[in-house]
């Protein structure tokens, strides 16, 4: 789960990172009203998950009052790479001397934490790499040693990090690394992390991804998943429980298994279609899980087909065929279902489905992956 | 032969008095696996169909002389479950747990790599592993795996993703090839056991004369894989990845299934594979076809 700025920053703030004060804001007024409580000079930015929002006109620096209602009220509602502006952060602008770059993530080749960390912040981090990757001191952590003041510090003087931003530098990084492990975090990014002219060092950005796994043991994340930008067929799926990811297609999919449901996206692909969505329902195929699933597909307007690709290793073929036809009489669908369904027990599941008398316009079945995701292709082009 | 597990491997299942560990467990058992007890803290003493249960892992061990161990508890106490047995000094660890936090994940995996290095995990978020005739551990319908022929030529599995798993073992089976034996490694970030951990004892093992690797987008363990079958590996292989449509920065269902920073594409991997000398298929069934091609050039 991929956090906003302001909610990167308050997850910051807890493991006592610091960063700008500031306030979320909704409106004109609430901006207003945060900027006087943050004191002018204040940066007013646009809340979306993409990046360039500077360039986008998304970051707007404010001197008083009028000069935040003005931006404000142009960044609010703004369109930034498909992303809609509903919310703003505004915090008090900084003095920065230096701009400094800061990760944590897990290195999954090494299956070791990873520090990344360059005294050239502030642009985008592949492109310092490209151009000059020694900038980057990449520091491999073991996860039971964990990290202590003094290899923050090291590290931080092998990223050519001045002198007088070192204690400052190891303070943020020991920190910003209890937050990525004890915070279950996927990612913990600070850029800008900047030195003030003051000497304090602080984080001005923050890009933070949370571990959905570790949800059970983060009641504080609640208010994260509420904002969690979805779309509205998403909305639906995670209502249902769903593992669903909408795409722009015509083809509705749903597979047993996350491997099997990557695979039918790849083969309604080279057949010449193009997938809806992608949809998991794991190994409970049963009616009701089924039933989810169809209404889910169906509420989204692309969808001309629907492609069922079941593998029954533990789930067996006739439970499969049972759910969809129970899920028939319960879910009108708008467009036709083709199923593969193979595996344990797929021949009892197809004379299920064959027996229940289905009129081959609401639903037929095919004898493999390939044959179905055709005849799918076929029927949503039409 | 086979490999990490044979006729003689002795499991334990943790979690057998729970729900998945009850169903799985039997059904191991019912392949013919030899389940000789379950540990469930509090219900030592108990049975689960005849099969004894002990407090502990260690108490299990010692009682029955277990070398292997299938991990079936819920993501919060699975990673104590896996350094559990690994302390009790079990070789053999298969985690099928999904959702287990990358955090314990990554701890866990050093810790053995640190203190129990004698001890190998399969997983989490994983099928299990089935020497088909032999040891079926996990949850890998048994039905669906042809045992391997005496004569020959045998097939072995490996692959990140449980369902396609399935599908490869499927693909085989209608072709009447013997599969010596399928690993499932999972679909997280931090698996126990990997690509290349198989494809090199598949290299050793007599009985196995040919490889299908299953993978998916994410991380780098296909292309390290295939630096490794470059120099090592001197059998046959066809490979699949599932993938090549997913949109970059969604996950797509397991943890460690996602395109970050133009890194961990299908197309990638298919290219390093391919570099390699694997035949790489565009969907399962070719991949099964290029091996049944394989297999017959082999015959």
């Amino acid at each position: 789960m991929d956090l906003f700025e302001y909610q990167g920053k308050q997850y910051f703030a807890r493991y006592d990172i610091p960063v700008s004060p500031g306030d979320k804001a909704d409106t004109v007024d609430e901006a207003v009203a945060a900027a006087e409580a943050a004191g002018y000079p204040v940066v007013v930015k646009a809340q979306v998950q993409v990046g360039g929002r500077g360039k986008a006109g998304g970051i707007k620096l404010a001197d008083n009052a009028d000069e935040v209602r003005e931006h404000a009220g142009n960044i609010l509602g703004m369109d930034i790479k498909g992303h809609t502006v509903h919310r703003l952060w505004v915090e008090h602008a900084s003095d920065i001397d230096e701009e400094y770059y800061a990760s944590f993530t897990l290195d999954r080749a090494a299956k070791k934490h990873l520090l990344m960390l360059s005294a050239e912040g502030g642009v985008e981090i592949e492109a310092v790499a490209e151009r000059d990757p020694d900038a980057i001191v990449k520091l491999h952590i073991d996860p039971t040693v964990g990290l202590d003041a003094a290899t923050a510090r090291q590290a931080a003087i092998d990223a050519r990090i001045p002198e007088r931003a070192l204690d400052g530098c190891a303070d943020i990084l020991v920190k910003l690394y209890r937050c990525f492990t004890e915070g279950d975090c996927d990612l913990a990014e600070i850029n800008p992390l900047i030195l003030k002219p003051t000497g304090e060092v602080h984080a001005l950005d923050a890009k933070v991804t949370l571990d959905g796994n570790a949800e059970f043991r983060h009641p504080e994340w609640a208010e994260y998943s509420a904002t969690e930008v979805l779309d509205d067929r998403e909305q639906l799926a995670k209502t249902h429980d769903l593992q669903y990811i909408g795409l722009d297609g015509t083809v509705g999919i749903i597979a047993n298994g996350a491997g099997l449901a990557m695979s039918t996206l790849d083969v309604v692909n080279q057949v010449g279609g193009s997938a809806a969505n992608f949809l998991d329902i794991g190994g409970g195929a049963n009616a009701d899980v089924m039933a989810a699933a169809l209404e889910v597909i169906n509420f989204d307007q692309n969808v001309a087909s629907i492609f069922i690709n079941i593998f029954g290793g533990i789930t067996r073929g006739e439970e499969v065929a049972k759910g969809i036809v129970e899920a028939l009489s319960r879910v009108q669908l708008r467009a036709p279902i083709v199923i593969r369904l193979d595996g344990t027990n797929a021949e009892e599941g197809r004379q299920i489905l064959a027996d229940a008398g289905i009129d081959e316009s609401v639903l037929r079945s095919e004898p493999t992956m390939l044959a179905a995701a055709r005849t799918a292709v076929a029927l949503a082009q039409n | 032969m086979s490999i990490f597990v044979n006729e003689n491997t002795k499991v334990i299942v943790q979690g057998l008095t729970g729900g998945q560990g009850k169903y799985h467990g039997l059904r191991n058992r019912d392949y013919g696996t030899n389940v000789v007890a379950g540990v469930t803290p509090g219900k030592g003493g108990q049975d689960v169909e005849g099969i004894p249960v002990f407090d502990s892992v260690a108490e299990a061990v010692a009682a029955t002389g277990a070398d292997a161990s299938f991990v079936a508890v819920p993501p919060k106490a699975a990673p104590a479950a896996i350094l559990e047995a690994a302390g009790a000094g079990v070789g053999f660890v298969v985690c099928i747990t999904e959702g287990i936090p990358a955090q314990d994940e990554a701890h866990v995996y050093n810790t053995l790599v640190s203190d129990f290095p004698g001890t190998r995990l399969l997983g989490p978020n994983c099928p299990g592993i089935i020497s088909p005739g032999k040891c079926n551990i996990g949850i890998t319908a048994g039905e669906i795996a042809q045992a391997p022929s005496a004569s020959g030529p045998n097939v072995g599995i490996v692959s990140r993703s449980g369902t396609l798993t399935y599908q490869a073992l499927y693909e085989l089976k209608q072709k009447g090839i013997g599969v010596s034996t399928c690993v499932g490694i999972g679909g997280d970030p931090v698996p126990g056991t990997n690509f290349i951990d198989c494809l090199r004892e598949f290299e050793a093992d007599p009985e196995t004369h040919a490889m299908i690797m299953i993978g998916e987008i994410g991380g780098s363990a296909e292309e390290e894989a295939a630096e490794f079958i470059r120099s090592n590996v001197t059998k046959p292989m066809s490979a699949y990845i599932a993938g090549v449509t997913a949109p970059p920065g969604k996950k797509m269902g397991h943890a460690g299934a996602i395109v970050s920073g133009g890194k961990g594409t299908a197309q990638g991997k298919m290219d390093a594979l391919a570099d390699a000398g694997v035949k790489v298929g565009l969907n399962p069934t070719e991949a099964g076809e290029l091996m049944a091609q394989i297999v017959a050039g082999l015959g």
